[in-house]
């Protein structure tokens, strides 16, 4: 939309570094000095994200300013003269580089983005050597006393972005620019822990921190300790948006399908069993599609909202307790498989459920809070007992020195590796809505769905709507990615004024392919590519709906329907509380 | 002739600030009375000719200012008066406020009728509270007497000012972090552009003055743009309220013409009367701790905005702090330092981390520890923080490092080899290492 205003307006054209180039009046220096080839610095600005002109990296010449301009917010004006690399654009760069290594611990080789950090970058370019000034530490203590996300503000470069996303994007207000000078920095309400704050655990403040201040609580010790404990029968499962991030880890371009590459490290890494999340996201949608289709009947709480997310589990739990009653009972697809794995699994493979080890490989960081509930225990045991998100799994992968490009195509076992395509989208946003759908749809109509793809409810738009016709009956349903779109939904069904009946919401932009613990670096572009990669699989898949699942079908045939159904029941559904703050 | 020019300032200490009734017999509100009988544009004509710059230490030209608001036609606009004076070594704005508010009443109305606006707004620092309480009651005066309110003056202009209180940050002086401040977020500038005419309070073109500038407005329509020019210089018009303190004879407020030089300012009897004690003035400090340091070779400049520009030196917002030689340069400047690292938002490079490493420095030249690569390191920053900085504050925080650093060279090398020619440092020192 932006894009097609700009170009309706004038054009303007200006000389970079001597090279005359004409552009859509509006385009920053930034972006013209690219498309010219030209690249500047930054560090304070993401591509995604506004301009805070901040971290003063992006200066550059114009001629006649007597100051130096930032590259990231100025626009270009007609007949512009503009130079990005002189002596003194060079000089006063690297002095602000200094000053901010200065102020930012000198321990790149312990750090967690060493070799991925877009300061060590900068100062790799620049050949910061040594540093003429006085070099200050700021002893502050780590916070890492919730289950998902470790804040070093020792390392922050104050650029800002996790609160943009935090206050503006995701409308969570956990954090938030405070203080002043030497003291300014980001913080909680009155520096409470995360865990007392509004924070859901979204982790979109880690995905876009350019350096270690933001990052995921390390679970791999855990991991590898159980990998070598041979009392314990260890099992993975792998959420469906990982497959199409997990190259990007190991140089491949976004969206690259790893499915196969995947399994196999897995594997290699010890695993007893690879299954896949996607068999659970089948079962999630057969208990879903009832409960939908049961409240449709009874008249219950609509819309019905559903449930997969944690991050948006802890949103409504914090901030509307209120609608809970409108979320599904369905336990998120990870945690059904938890319940499974040491109950369903356990009883299969003869093993007894406490010495099985379930580990979860996750694009998110609000799972590693979701798996440690009270709640999540119906089999006795903590049912899934650690989380580790996709960049975790590419460091162990790392650590083994297994060459993954190298590495053989291997497959799922059972009994929980056969899935759907349904289930493969469900990493999308809309892809909850659209496997649902379709099996909603032929359970209504009772007869077969001739165009599977409801496209409706695709792609990157922060609210998608539709009504689909089932057997008559008109059902309107939407579906919101990021908690912003999400507090609009919920605004309109607060205020009476919800016409939809079913509502699928994502905590983070774009869906889990876009999760807080997805690979560092993507750009909206990049998760576009992810999204298209989900698809393709499920077009590819010779089964796209996931009631034609027979894994899961044998499921309850062979278990869920011979043990008590309130014992069913608990395994595959759960609670919420009011944990309003 | 006399250097004093009580232009603006002779109600003060004359009347009863609050009072409509003897404000009206100095000739009050003849200016309002006027400008509801002219166009807009001949107001903003009158201010361009009487080559009237910004008062709160930018110089802008106000003018060009109104012009540029002017044009804008996008409704609500709002009318704002900076009443934020944090700049060390200002009280002049303070003067308005408790003397005669209904100056700076009068001047804000007539900007409100110019830009057809019916909100205004004055920001006064939170040091301020007797000053606000004053200035509180000439408006609620003036509404009742008909000369702000709805339909003032029995004309279809009606117009409200709206006083309210900072909270004692500096940075809220910024025309942007002040247009957070009164919206109630926190007070850090804003990312420009868009410019405060065009997205200012409440995302409504503003216009943003000094309380001087707006106090200014009254006798410019009353007596002509041209007149009032002619009080100053041919290209600074009118008076300047200037504000002496530091090692001066007599400290305090005085309203001069632009023209006359520094030296008729810092000596005359009439006006400065010299340093107070028996040392010889070292250097002073204009516009306030953002300003820049001038010395004896530039004594002889006029007091006006092209004369000092040419010499390196600003009229800022009027301060003048005289130093004597008892006063330590390095010294002086860790304190301005201080200040700076004191006030700063925090949010740019340069001027959270730059004025930090500054101080370091400047403290290893004060204790005889630092060598001739420190110095050079200084440099670096003090031509770092002007060109890079976010905003005004940052881009002026090393404007007196500069200053000195150029023309009292050899005081800061002396300091290299553990001398302080004002014995202010290393006496210290010692003692304190005894």
């Amino acid at each position: 939309m932006q894009k097609m205003a700009k170009t309706k307006n004038k054009l303007v054209t200006v000389t970079i570094n001597g090279e005359q180039i004409t552009v859509p009046a509006g385009t920053t220096i930034l972006e013209a000095a690219k498309q010219a080839g030209f690249k500047i610095p930054t560090l304070c600005h993401h591509p995604d994200l506004k301009p805070r002109a901040t971290c003063r990296l992006c200066l550059v010449e114009v001629k006649g300013q007597r100051r130096l301009q930032t590259a990231c917010n100025t626009p270009v004006r007609e007949g512009n003269e503009i130079i990005t690399n002189s002596a003194e654009v060079r000089e006063a760069r690297k002095t602000i580089l200094e000053l901010i290594l200065a102020d930012h611990p000198q321990d790149c080789l312990k750090c967690s983005r060493n070799q991925n950090c877009e300061l060590q970058k900068l100062a790799d370019e620049y050949q910061i050597r040594e540093n003429p000034f006085v070099v200050s530490a700021k002893n502050l203590p780590l916070e890492d006393s919730n289950p998902a996300i470790v804040r070093d503000m020792n390392k922050c470069v104050k650029c800002g972005r996790c609160v943009e996303v935090c206050q503006e994007i995701q409308q969570v207000g956990a954090i938030n620019t405070a203080n002043r000078s030497l003291a300014y920095g980001i913080s909680t309400a009155f520096e409470e822990e995360l865990a007392d704050s509004t924070c859901t655990y979204c982790g979109q403040c880690v995905t876009v921190c350019p350096v270690g201040a933001l990052k995921e609580k390390d679970d791999t010790a855990r991991v590898w300790q159980a990998l070598n404990n041979p009392e314990l029968h260890v099992v993975v499962q792998t959420a469906p948006a990982v497959r199409v991030a997990l190259g990007e880890e190991f140089g491949q371009k976004p969206g690259s399908i790893t499915t196969g590459k995947m399994i196999a490290a897995l594997k290699r890494l010890g695993f007893a069993k690879v299954f896949d999340t996607n068999f659970t996201a089948d079962l999630t949608i057969i208990e879903e599609s009832r409960e939908l289709l049961k409240r449709l009947k009874d008249k219950g709480d609509l819309p019905l909202l559903t449930s997969c997310s944690p991050g948006w589990i802890n949103f409504i739990e914090k901030m509307y307790p209120e609608l809970l009653k409108h979320v599904s009972t369905c336990k998120s697809p990870q945690q059904m498989f938890g319940a499974l794995a040491k109950t369903y699994y356990a009883d299969k493979a003869q093993i007894p459920a406490e010495k099985i080890f379930v580990v979860s490989i996750m694009p998110c960081t609000a799972k590693k809070y979701e798996c440690t509930r009270p709640e999540m225990k119906s089999s006795g045991y903590q049912d899934v007992d650690v989380v580790l998100t996709t960049r975790e799994l590419a460091q162990m992968i790392k650590q083994s020195g297994l060459d993954f490009a190298a590495l053989p195509e291997a497959e799922y076992d059972e009994p929980f590796g056969v899935s759907t395509g349904a289930a493969t989208i469900f990493g999308a946003t809309g892809g909850v809505m659209e496997a649902a759908l379709r099996t909603v749809y032929e359970t209504v109509a009772g007869k077969t769905l001739e165009d599977l793809d409801f496209k409706m409810v695709r792609g990157l738009d922060g609210i998608k709507e539709a009504t689909v016709d089932l057997a008559g009956k008109k059902v309107k349903v939407a579906v919101a990615n990021g908690l912003g779109n999400a507090k609009i939904l919920l605004e309109m069904i607060k205020a009476g004024k919800c016409k939809y009946h079913f509502i699928e919401i994502m905590a983070c932009p774009g869906g889990c392919i876009g999760g807080g613990g997805q690979p560092f670096g993507a750009t909206k572009a990049d998760k576009e590519k992810r999204l298209e990669s989900l698809y393709a699989i499920d077009k590819k898949s010779k089964l796209r709906k996931s009631h034609e699942n027979l894994a899961v079908t044998q499921v309850y045939d062979d278990f869920l329907r011979k043990t008590l159904d309130i014992y069913a029941h608990e395994l595959l559904h759960t609670y919420y509380s009011d944990r309003k703050h | 002739m006399s250097k004093l020019m009580p232009l603006l300032s002779a109600n003060f200490g004359q009347i009863t600030p609050t009072s409509v009734e003897e404000y009206i017999g100095t000739g009050g509100f003849t200016g309002l009375r006027k400008a509801l009988k002219m166009t807009p544009q001949e107001i903003i004509d009158e201010v361009k000719t009487a080559k009237l710059r910004g008062r709160g230490g930018a110089g802008y030209p106000t003018g060009a200012k109104w012009q540029q608001l002017y044009d804008i036609k996008h409704f609500p606009k709002y009318i704002v008066c900076n009443a934020d004076e944090g700049e060390p070594g200002t009280f002049k704005d303070k003067l308005f406020l408790e003397k005669d508010p209904l100056r700076v009443i009068e001047g804000m109305t007539i900007a409100g009728y110019v830009f057809n606006a019916q909100e205004g707004y004055i920001y006064i620092r939170g040091e301020y509270a007797a000053q606000q309480k004053v200035f509180q009651e000439a408006v609620d005066q003036a509404v009742a007497a008909g000369y702000l309110g709805e339909n003032i003056l029995g004309t279809e202009f009606s117009y409200h000012i709206h006083v309210m209180t900072g909270a004692g940050a500096y940075i809220c002086g910024e025309n942007s972090a002040l247009l957070n401040s009164l919206e109630g977020k926190v007070g850090r500038p804003r990312v420009k552009p868009p410019h405060l005419a065009e997205v200012g309070l409440f995302e409504q073109p503003t216009l943003v003055n000094n309380v001087e500038s707006f106090a200014n407005i009254p006798t410019i329509v009353q007596i002509g743009g041209e007149k009032y020019l002619s009080y100053g210089t041919a290209e600074s018009g009118g008076t300047k309220l200037i504000c002496l303190s530091g090692n001066i004879a007599n400290p305090g407020v005085y309203e001069i013409p632009f023209g006359i030089t520094l030296r008729d300012i810092i000596f005359d009897e009439e006006l400065g009367g010299g340093p107070a004690g028996s040392k010889k003035v070292k250097f002073y400090h204009l516009g306030g701790q953002s300003g820049p340091c001038g010395f004896l070779p530039q004594l002889d400049t006029p007091y006006c905005y092209q004369a000092l520009r040419e010499k390196g030196l600003s009229v800022g917002s009027g301060a003048i702090v005289v130093l004597d030689e008892s006063v330590c340069v390095i010294d002086y400047l860790l304190t301005v330092t201080q200040f700076f690292i004191h006030e700063s938002c925090g949010k740019c490079t340069p001027c959270r981390e730059g004025n930090k490493q500054i101080h370091v420095l400047l403290e290893k030249l004060s204790q005889g520890k630092a060598t001739k690569a420190d110095l050079q390191l200084l440099q670096r920053l003090s031509n770092l923080l002007p060109k890079t900085s976010f905003c005004g504050l940052g881009q002026a925080a090393a404007t007196a490092l500069s200053t000195c650093l150029k023309n009292l060279r050899s005081e800061f090398e002396a300091h290299l080899t553990g001398n302080c020619p004002a014995g202010v440092c290393f006496t210290k020192q010692e003692s304190g290492e005894q």
